[in-house]
């Protein structure tokens, strides 16, 4: 039963949306670099936002299903086949038992989140499933997924299953549902360079006025040495006005430090709970998705919005993800 | 009173802020405000982070959003709502005691294997290892905050007299409860990891706990000690904690 790993891809973990209420222990709040893609892909198989899913980077994994499972893969362009059938994204899939999945390079993007209605049968660690390989907690094992790994699924709810029961009794080795997210909501991460919006940050001020300038017009190419913690930056080198010690305080998704040397570094996923460098500015959470399908070579530019202009697009944005889950919710029912 | 600042981080996270310079008084602000936060839930915050000079506040935006008709029309941004949350609880803990933090001791087998830098420290600081050891076990020593690491404490306190910078290249793999001496600080390593800390002992204590309610076993305000114990005493110790392998 369950899903068996039979090729484990790049790094692919098991991710939710984090662990909260542990910061003040010094624990990461890690979960899924892509909150969009993640979201929308439990919202497609009528689970909670919040279940873990799979991330995959890069290169997916090639999965063979024990059971019959609904699943939907959503974030950057895959390419993905069952039975060597190809199969599209952002949209829920009947899987048949026996069925191989098979995810390889990604096309656009860098990240896509696999969900399973009803969610993988993994306990939570401090409240969450999300792998924080660092302490080897959460997710499968606190590691990535390898060779030969079976992850066990929980039993749909009911308005899950009724979907896959109808849809049973075909001889396919898979069903893919008429509907799905829309290319206008999907398309997220396409196009060179991305702008990348930021709010000013803390200590914004104490830069030059050159570096504030160069920081907000200039291109940043993001390094190899980029991952789920962090996203170091080539480019300008910033400067501040006075080099004062600070103390360190809390730091979040999206941070932008800058320092001694200069090159600004993003903070991501698996950023550390508190920083001491100066933070230039802070990426609004609604292009974090962008940056989280943004690969290594890539370029970005940042642009400065005011704060209240931040929240107000978080806010949209939520009212979006709601309307979105509502209109699945009655696709499902119908 | 102390006076404080509220400023936006992210979309969801605030920081109180009480100034730039680590004082006792500010400590006992930061201590008193967080621990509200930690023992009280208020409706729509998340999580609260302590740190030097700041409390964060994590918050959903949603729970503070007005929501009138089928739009959410917000006359007023979340953050200011909040702020006005956060300023009536300020102002009601203005008079209130902070809550004293708990004392923790912490057995250290000093030396050795355990602490390959100990003669390194006494060395540098023309001191004997005994008078090392000496003087980091009548420290005391005030948990400032978590971070870095989980369960890792940012201790103030430490004797001038045994401080020693970072070594040259830092290790691969430092065991975790390994004691360490970096610059002006000490601390203790909470898992395994990479590091340039001058290590000076190991403690068989668990300082992150990853299935215990309170995964870090110092919390911000606490004050701690270290003791010196032997390489036997360490193993009993240890041994008693995997037969309690409830939390490990």
């Amino acid at each position: 039963m369950g899903i068996r790993v039979i090729r484990s891809g790049l790094l692919t973990t098991i991710q939710d949306l984090g662990r909260f209420g542990f910061q003040k222990d010094g624990v990461i709040v890690s979960g899924a670099m892509d909150q969009f893609a993640h979201r929308i892909a439990n919202i497609l198989v009528g689970n909670e936002e919040s279940e873990g899913t799979l991330e995959m980077t890069l290169i997916g994994p090639t999965l063979v299903f024990e059971e019959d499972a609904l699943i939907a893969i959503c974030g950057g362009e895959f390419e993905a086949s069952i039975d060597g059938h190809e199969v599209p994204l952002w949209r829920p899939i009947l899987v048949k038992q026996g069925s191989v999945l098979t995810i390889g390079h990604c096309r656009a993007g860098c990240r896509a989140y696999l969900a399973v209605a009803g969610g993988f049968q993994l306990p939570k660690v401090m409240n969450s499933q999300s792998t924080y390989l660092l302490a080897r907690i959460g997710g499968f094992q606190g590691r990535a997924l390898e060779k030969g790994d079976v992850l066990l699924l929980r039993e749909p709810g009911r308005n899950q299953d009724s979907l896959l029961f109808d849809k049973r009794r075909t001889a396919l080795p898979f069903i893919v549902m008429s509907w799905g997210i829309s290319f206008e909501l999907r398309s997220y991460f396409y196009g060179a360079p991305k702008t990348i919006r930021v709010i000013r940050g803390a200590q914004f001020a104490d830069f030059t006025r050159q570096s504030q300038e160069q920081f907000l017009t200039q291109l940043y190419k993001v390094t190899p040495q980029s991952n789920r913690m962090g996203y170091r930056l080539d480019g300008p080198s910033l400067e501040r006005k006075q080099s004062t010690e600070m103390v360190s305080e809390a730091v979040t998704f999206g941070t932008v430090q800058v320092p001694a040397e200069g090159k600004p570094i993003v903070l991501m996923a698996d950023r550390q709970t508190t920083g001491g460098y100066p933070k230039i500015a802070q990426v609004i959470a609604v292009d974090l998705p962008v940056l989280a399908q943004t690969k290594p070579g890539e370029l970005i530019v940042f642009h400065d919005i005011s704060f209240e202009e931040a929240q107000r697009l978080y806010l949209q944005r939520e009212f979006e993800l709601k309307q979105c889950k509502k209109a699945i919710i009655s696709k499902m029912g119908g | 009173m102390l006076s404080y600042e509220l400023i936006p981080l992210s979309e969801n996270a605030l920081v109180i802020k009480f100034g730039e310079q680590i004082t006792p008084d500010i400590h006992e602000r930061v201590r008193q405000v967080s621990t509200y936060f930690i023992e009280h839930h208020v409706e729509g915050i998340i999580e609260v982070v302590p740190a030097y000079t700041t409390v964060t506040v994590y918050y959903d935006p949603v729970r503070f959003a007005k929501n009138t008709n089928r739009k959410w029309h917000i006359e007023v941004l979340p953050f200011e709502r909040i702020c006005a949350v956060l300023k009536n609880i300020l102002s009601s803990l203005e008079y209130a005691d902070a809550p004293q933090g708990k004392e923790v001791v912490i057995p250290v087998c000093y030396g050795g294997e355990f602490g390959p830098d100990l003669e390194e420290v006494a060395r540098r600081n023309q001191l004997t290892p005994e008078e090392v050891i000496d003087i980091h076990t009548n420290g005391h020593y005030l948990v400032y905050m978590i971070g870095f690491a989980p369960g890792f404490a940012y201790l103030g306190g430490m004797s001038e007299k045994i401080a020693t910078p970072r070594k040259d290249s830092p290790r691969l793999h430092i065991p975790a409860g390994s004691v360490g001496i970096a610059g002006m600080q000490t601390g203790v390593y909470p898992i395994e990891s990479p590091g340039g800390w001058q290590l000076i002992g190991r403690t068989p204590l668990q300082l992150f706990r990853p299935h215990h309610p309170q995964p870090s076993l110092l919390q911000t305000g606490d004050r701690v000690r270290f003791q010196a114990i032997t390489k036997e005493e360490y193993k009993q110790i240890q041994e008693e904690n995997n037969g309690d392998s409830r939390y490990s």
